[in-house]
């Protein structure tokens, strides 16, 4: 038994897919699929591997999927693969660090007529960091753009990796497949690990199911774990009886062991998530081992927003839907929070934008809560007069302007890769943000890297939009937190029929405050329907205002005809007109639809677009 | 009781720029086998109710006098044949353009029984006739009143638009002048709503087209409003004004929730409980009609809950409003059972009056009417 095991751990391939959206990891991982599951392939549905409906719209990954295959190498033998598929996007970096801790090596697969971007490089940092092996995949061959050698060359100079025996393929037509196969058997290396040592699994995902309890996600660097035996989680000292092991095809099959360079799942009746961390290592209760595996440092959510829900009824809808949501995100943090304007919600932390974006999707989608989003905010420091130190969270609870001695912002470090004709635009954009240049760097003839300190304040909104349509789209960004600066910031708050709204305050640089205060009055002017009064609009800094607008009452809404013929219309348009209504909030006396309170920041006139 | 009938005449000589009633150009139409099936369609619709033939006739349109003199005999002849009853119609109107008038329609209207007439002027305005698409002058449509005088009818309605494209408050108020000037008994006037499939809602959407500001027809429509009042034509309706005992009889049956029959192409009717609709097509009616006597394509069984909302939001359109006591007779239940918040907290806002057992729109609801509407929409 023990030498079957270590035979069958010679020809296992544990590997993950790393790339930049869009260069065709998840075609690849398909073609992956086909070739090694032909059965799958009449069952299968485009990019399986996004299980959720959310992703798949999207067409970004972002659970991991970890799934076993069978491949028959052309030496003969039979490999067993683990392909561990994890998330493109800036925002989810979490997630790839988690996925290639359990892989010895990863595909790189770059677009052979994009080439090196932004993401890649992140990605590709993770990856070397984890001591993986990298075999570039140059994908896209078929487009008539594409330049496998310049690309190649790319990959050399850039990343520094040797691209000589670089895998040529496009994953769309189905060409070079079979090369990327035999390359994962002969360059990736199989797991080392004692099969017959004491157990040690790393946990590196959890879902919970209400009725099998948490199922983890696993990766057996040591020993082997059965059905029946007992384990001990080493975070908690937790001891349970395994119920189930198994992997996934990408379906989920169970399986009587799990043995080294294995991945799947294990399930042993666990109730409350908190018994199990991602990051922390199993092992066997009887025979533990005693070091556990290094874990993960957990990430900090870099972007909060407000979340209330339209109806106050559905708070505590919104609470649990975000107790569920968290089970299977460890990186959503929220707490409760309350303002004057909307009531009882909740102040979530994310890892950046998009993160936001797919968590209120899915809370308005899965849980079927009408949802008011206030606009994004980073954490600032402030420093009173009197000296204490705090962290603020949220506009609303920053401290009057005379008690403040300095307030510092978080910065990054943002990374733009551009084709030479948009650096002046790109370099505007970046002005306009308050960022500051650091260096620049022409990867070849076409392609620069521009390198900018920004405070994440200017980013966490609709810099990467802006990016993207000023240079027809052919920019990428990558950042990465790189520490507080003092600013010159200072609280505007926006009063609506002489009422101060504190879910629309904002944190901006005083030099900036009135070209934005008069842009937020104007759009809210411009968002907000006529109601029965005039309505006037004022920005403040303090008790001074700088800029407003005014809402003019409604004078007339009443349809003209009704008869016979018009009866079912007019039914039908105020219908949708008290539809339209639900989607308000009543902010004082004033309807105010949800979308005003995040599109106050949509403002296209900062920057020429 | 299925109290009126309209009667559905889709052709017109031109398409003017708001309009998007069911219409076609009259050239190359199958009109007398249109005709013909509107013939069979009222003879069949009669047939399966056990009652009297309707109080009210309305032959609306598209343009009823576009018709030739021939078949507009025709027509008149059979609607008369098929609806009229003396002593039970009441009211028998018929829509007139006044550039197809002449005195052969206007007798063979006469004998038919017809009391009523209702005139497309739309603005006494030359200017503003041609930039909405009216092929009419002012003085042809005081002529045609003239004419129509003549010939005895006693009953003119003369239909007026406000909030038109570039339209000023004095061509508004000499098209109300005008009004008065001829004594018509009813008017009914209409701000201008740009519909889709019009060939002004092209226009806007290319942007070429200015309307005035809603604080524009606001002012307008409370300056006729007033003007109108001070001169005995009471508005009884929201788009509608007549001097005493001169009210719509017909469109009063729409407004106070009551069935009535729809006949010819797109028709709308309210039968037995039923909301139906006819076939849009001419050809497609008139197969309809040959196949199966009956040309309704759609047909939605009124529930208890809608038959409520829509006596309210079709009531409170009259300035009368709703009577509590007849709500509780038609619907054994009192309003306060479902609406007694909605009327509390539209009654605070001051756009509603309760007063003697009635609720109506006060003056600040007239102009927020949809305000009003929605509330009653459980």
């Amino acid at each position: 038994m023990s030498e079957e095991r270590k035979q069958r751990q010679k020809r296992i391939r544990n590997f993950s897919i790393i790339a930049h959206i869009d260069h065709g990891k998840s075609t690849l991982a398909d073609r992956i699929l086909e070739s090694t599951n032909p059965l799958l392939k009449r069952e299968m549905r485009a990019q399986m591997l996004d299980a959720m409906d959310l992703e798949r719209e999207r067409g970004i990954t972002i659970k991991l999927n970890a799934v076993q295959l069978t491949y028959k190498a052309k030496d003969g033998q039979e490999y067993i693969f683990h392909l561990i598929d994890t998330p493109g996007h800036v925002d989810f970096s979490y997630e790839v660090s988690r996925s290639l801790a359990a892989c010895e090596g990863a595909l790189l697969i770059v677009d052979a007529a994009q080439g090196v971007e932004a993401q890649t490089l992140a990605n590709v940092y993770l990856a070397l960091d984890n001591d993986l092996e990298i075999i570039p995949v140059i994908n896209k061959i078929d487009l008539p753009s594409a330049e496998p050698d310049r690309v190649k060359k790319e990959v050399e100079d850039v990343i520094g990796l040797d691209a000589s025996d670089a895998v040529l393929t496009s994953a769309k037509s189905g060409i070079g497949i079979d090369d990327v196969l035999e390359t994962i058997v002969e360059k990736i290396p199989a797991p080392t690990g004692n099969p017959d040592g004491p157990l040690k699994a790393l946990i590196f995902d959890s879902l919970y199911d209400s009725y099998r309890g948490v199922i983890t996600y696993i990766r057996i660097i040591d020993g082997t774990v059965k059905v029946g035996d007992r384990i001990k989680m080493m975070a908690t000292g937790k001891e349970f009886e395994v119920n189930e092991v198994g992997v996934f095809t990408p379906k989920p099959v169970n399986k009587e062991e799990l043995t080294v360079g294995d991945v799947g799942f294990l399930t042993a009746a666990i109730k409350k998530v908190s018994d199990t961390r991602v990051g922390d290592t199993i092992t066997s209760a009887d025979h533990p081992t005693l070091e556990a595996l290094p874990g993960y440092r957990r990430m900090n959510p870099m972007v909060f927003c407000g979340l209330y829900p339209v109806d106050s009824n559905n708070y505590n809808d919104l609470r649990e839907a975000l107790e569920r949501l968290e089970l299977n995100d460890s990186s959503l943090q929220y707490e409760a929070e309350t303002s004057e304007a909307l009531g009882f919600g909740f102040r979530c932390g994310f890892l950046g934008l998009l993160h936001m974006e797919i968590i209120q999707e899915r809370i308005e989608r899965e849980f079927g809560i009408d949802l008011i989003t206030t606009a994004p905010s980073v954490i600032y420091h402030v420093q009173l007069s009197g000296g204490e130190v705090g962290e603020i969270d949220n506009p609303s609870k920053m401290p009057e302007g005379k008690m403040i001695e300095q307030v510092e912002e978080p910065y990054v470090k943002a990374s733009i890769m551009t084709p030479n004709d948009y650096v002046g635009v790109v370099m505007e954009l970046c002005q306009s943000k308050r960022g500051e240049m650091i260096d620049m760097v022409y990867l070849d003839e076409n392609r620069v890297n521009i390198m900018y300190h920004i405070p994440l304040s200017e980013i966490v909104y609709d810099f990467f939009d802006h990016l993207k349509s000023n240079t027809k789209g052919y920019a990428s960004l990558d950042y990465e937190l790189s520490g507080y600066k003092a600013s010159n910031l200072v609280k505007m708050d926006i009063v609506l029929n002489g009422e101060k709204i504190d879910a629309l305050s904002v944190i901006v640089h005083r030099d900036f405050a009135y070209a934005r205060g008069k842009s937020i009055v104007e759009k809210l002017k411009e968002l907000i329907p006529r109601q029965q009064f005039e309505v006037p609009i004022q920005a403040a800094l303090g008790q001074k205002i700088i800029a407003r607008s005014t809402i003019k009452a409604l004078r007339k809404n009443v349809l003209a005809k009704c008869y016979g013929g018009d009866i079912s219309r007019k039914r039908k348009l105020l219908e949708k007109q008290k539809e339209g209504k639900k989607r308000m909030k009543m902010v004082g006396r004033v309807e105010v639809p949800q979308e005003a309170f995040m599109a106050v920041l949509r403002l296209d006139d900062t920057t020429k677009s | 009781m299925i109290k009126g009938a309209y009667v559905h005449i889709p052709f017109c000589e031109h398409i003017c720029y708001y309009c998007d009633f069911n219409k076609y150009f009259i050239q190359n139409q199958p009109v007398i086998a249109y005709l013909k099936a509107l013939d069979e369609e009222m003879a069949e619709g009669l047939s399966s109710s056990l009652h009297a033939k309707p109080e009210t006739i309305f032959i609306g349109g598209g343009t009823p006098t576009a018709l030739s003199d021939e078949a507009f005999a025709f027509m008149m002849d059979s609607v008369s044949n098929r609806l009229y009853e003396e002593g039970d119609t009441k009211e028998f109107t018929v829509e007139i353009n006044p550039e197809n008038l002449n005195p052969l329609k206007l007798d063979v209207m006469k004998r038919a029984g017809v009391n009523r007439l209702s005139i497309g002027v739309q603005t006494f305005d030359d200017h503003l006739l041609t930039e909405i698409g009216r092929k009419h002058t002012r003085q042809s449509a005081i002529e045609a009143i003239a004419l129509a005088r003549q010939y005895g009818f006693d009953n003119i309605s003369i239909d007026l638009m406000f909030g038109l494209p570039g339209q000023s408050k004095q061509q508004l108020q000499a098209s109300l002048d005008e009004v008065l000037f001829l004594q018509a008994q009813h008017v009914s006037i209409y701000s201008l709503q740009i519909e889709p499939r019009t060939i002004f809602y092209n226009r806007l959407k290319k942007g070429k087209l200015t309307l005035p500001s809603q604080d524009i027809e606001a002012d307008m429509y409370g300056y006729l409003i007033d003007f109108l009042a001070a001169h005995g034509i009471k508005q009884y309706e929201i788009s509608n004004f007549a001097i005493s005992d001169h009210e719509s009889q017909h469109n009063l049956i729409y407004w106070n929730n009551e069935e009535y029959y729809g006949f010819g192409a797109g028709a709308h009717g309210y039968v037995h409980g039923k909301r139906v609709v006819n076939a849009r097509a001419i050809k497609g009616y008139i197969r309809r009609i040959e196949e199966q006597g009956r040309a309704c394509v759609e047909s939605h069984s009124v529930t208890i809950q809608e038959k409520m909302e829509e006596e309210m939001f079709l009531g409170l359109r009259k300035l009368i409003g709703v009577s509590k006591q007849q709500f509780l007779k038609k619907f054994h239940h009192p309003m306060e059972q479902y609406y007694k918040e909605a009327i509390k907290a539209l009654v605070a806002k001051g756009l509603l009056v309760e007063q003697d057992g009635w609720l109506r729109l006060s003056r600040k609801g007239i102009f927020l009417g949809n305000e009003v509407f929605e509330a009653f929409l459980i």
